[in-house]
């Protein structure tokens, strides 16, 4: 699957972010390949979630560029990134809890969806028809993801496991080509956890390619076609598990953090 | 049913699709419901004081329900949406009494002149982040107010100005029967209730209530949220113009500022808020309940709005989610309790 010779998605460069004083993210490079699982790991406040925020726009960079199949990710709004194919899961699972689980599944078709306001509200062309199809979709695809005997539940009621679940069936109902996922497995058990990886390792035989950032390092030893370790905003090592997990320098960053593996 | 979901796992997907099919079922059936009371109201309420007083509850539920677009699905507040029930009052007012216009045209030229001014108020303004299309519509509300009363020659200042009736090919609505324009006015409403009911529940419905709960989220899903809002804004004009329009060609056949001041900005408010946001059914329990409070205190003058300072801080304390939702949690709750009840009994007996 990760062959290295399939084309990059994703080729980030000389990336960089400051908040006040501190250095967040400095000049880091690094590049996302087609159909590769890859992960982004490092102590707290390596920068992980950083070059996410910088990478979907919700924090301005400082420098650097991103891009994406041709276009240059930095400069865009965030809608406007999504609708390049990227999506994105959240360490806080954000989902839409005045919603019901269904509809925030719903929520993660719009993309593909043409109905507008008008349409919508005078039921022409093809709203109706529309609205049906999109029910089915998410219905089957909250089935295929286990969660079908929860479809018609608030969203805020779930216990956070299945939050991850739902959002992560969400985002996958936008279609997207490279997936951002903020810690999946941040609050789940270790079943839970196991699960997830599994849904990881699905998406990507889906045609999805992933970007992760996770702590858990059993899972990002066993999920990953490649890591990049961060500390302290700057680059620290790159490579497949074997050669990350051997690494001195990697070790040292965390040490007093946690033992890998 | 219960028997076949408890000893197969597979049924159960089917059955949670079957509530929510019954849900949005019983959802329908309750609009219809409201407009067959509708229909057979006039034939019991003979008094015109009455029929009037409902009328005025079919206005105000077109505002509110307008506004409840607004406040309760794109999460932003408009202080000042009596201006733009002034605008299409007016508009259309002074495009018929004035110009000679036909009544339907000036209500569609009333309609573009409101969504313009919305349009051009809420472009800006809503994509920055926070409150500000309230500060906005505030200082709209007091431009249109003075306007109105300042520009004689064309609104005819204070005093007011006469308008017309509304000519359908030939066919004038009668100004004497009352009955007539309680029809033509919950036509709109019946009209205007279906068409936002479609709108909740479609893809641009549940973006903005997507990004009401959470506009990262939303973003990330490919929603341009600030264009979202614009249109929710825009829609909400609409429907005041709309309810101007059908104020200005009412059986009074005049209008005049006072209607379209601060004070009524401030009742829809209230209405949205104590009917409860986002719920179909609060601009109804809002509209009915502010129109005979308004009724009730029209003697007191500007005490209206002490009052509706006092609602809403009562309201937030007892009731946060509004009247609406407050009710359907009793009725869910009572209905609960006497299904244990006789399900306590059928275990007795068995």
């Amino acid at each position: 699957m990760s062959a290295p010779r399939a084309r990059a998605l994703l080729q980030v460069s000389e990336l960089s972010k400051t908040f006040g004083g501190l250095e967040a993210v400095s000049d880091v490079s690094f590049e996302v390949r087609e159909g590769q699982i890859k992960a982004l790991i490092g102590p707290n406040g390596a920068g992980k979630t950083t070059i996410f925020n910088l990478l979907t726009s919700v924090l301005p960079a400082d420098a650097g560029s991103a891009q994406y199949d041709g276009h240059e990710l930095l400069r865009l709004p965030t809608y406007r990134v999504a609708a390049l194919g990227i999506g994105r899961t959240f360490q806080t699972s954000l989902l839409f809890d005045q919603m019901t689980v269904l509809e925030n599944v719903m929520v993660g078709h719009h993309l593909h969806g043409h109905t507008n306001m008008i349409t919508a509200a005078l039921r022409i062309f093809g709203a109706s028809a529309e609205e049906r199809e999109y029910r089915e979709l998410a219905m089957d695809a909250l089935g295929n993801a286990g969660l079908a005997d929860l479809a018609g539940r608030p969203a805020s009621e779930l216990p956070i496991g299945q939050r991850r679940l739902v959002e992560v069936a969400r985002a996958l109902a936008s279609e997207p080509r490279l997936l951002l996922m903020d810690e999946p497995a941040a609050g789940l058990n270790m079943r839970e956890t196991e699960r997830m990886g599994e849904i990881i390792q699905q998406t990507r035989e889906g045609g999805v390619t992933v970007l992760l950032v996770e702590h858990d390092m059993s899972l990002v030893m066993s999920i990953s076609d490649e890591i990049l370790v961060l500390d302290g905003g700057r680059r620290l090592a790159e490579g497949p598990p074997e050669q990350i997990r051997n690494d001195e320098r990697v070790l040292a960053a965390y040490l007093g953090e946690e033992a890998l593996d | 049913m219960n028997a076949t979901a408890e000893t197969q796992p597979q049924p159960v997907a089917e059955n949670e699709a079957l509530v929510m099919a019954r849900r949005r079922r019983a959802q329908k059936l309750q609009i219809l419901s409201l407009f067959a009371l509708v229909i057979v109201l006039p034939l019991a309420v003979r008094n015109s004081y009455y029929i009037h007083v409902i009328i005025f509850i079919g206005l105000n539920l077109i505002l509110a329900t307008g506004l409840n677009l607004l406040m309760g699905y794109a999460g932003q507040v408009s202080l000042g949406h009596a201006a733009f029930f002034g605008i299409g009052a007016y508009a259309s007012g002074i495009l018929t009494a004035t110009y000679g216009w036909n009544a339907w045209p000036a209500m569609l030229a009333a309609l573009v002149v409101t969504c313009l001014v919305a349009w051009l108020v809420g472009r800006p303004t809503l994509r920055l982040k926070g409150h500000y299309l309230a500060m906005a519509t505030l200082g709209v509300g007091i431009i249109v107010s003075v306007v109105l009363r300042q520009w004689v020659d064309l609104t005819g200042g204070p005093a007011g100005m006469k308008t017309t009736g509304i000519t359908t090919f030939g066919w004038e609505l009668r100004s004497d029967a009352d009955v007539h324009y309680y029809y033509f006015v919950w036509g709109w409403v019946c009209v205007l209730t279906i068409l936002f009911a479609n709108l909740v529940e479609s893809r641009p419905g549940r973006a903005l209530r997507a990004l009401h709960d959470s506009e990262l989220a939303a973003q990330i899903l490919g929603i341009d949220t600030a264009a979202f809002k614009v249109r929710a804004f825009v829609i909400s004009a609409a429907y005041a113009s709309i309810a101007g329009t059908l104020y200005a060609h009412s059986s009074m056949r005049f209008i005049s500022p006072t209607p379209f001041g601060f004070q009524t900005s401030i009742a829809l408010l209230v209405m949205v808020v104590l009917g409860g946001q986002g719920t179909l059914w609060g601009p109804v329990v809002g509209a009915v309940t502010i129109t005979f409070i308004q009724e009730f205190l029209r003697p007191f003058g500007e005490w209206e709005i002490v009052v509706y300072g006092l609602i809403l801080m009562v309201l937030m304390v007892v009731m946060p989610g509004g009247l609406a939702r407050g009710l359907g949690m009793l009725w869910h709750w009572g209905r609960e309790r006497v299904g244990r009840l006789r399900a306590a009994r059928a275990g007795g007996g068995a």
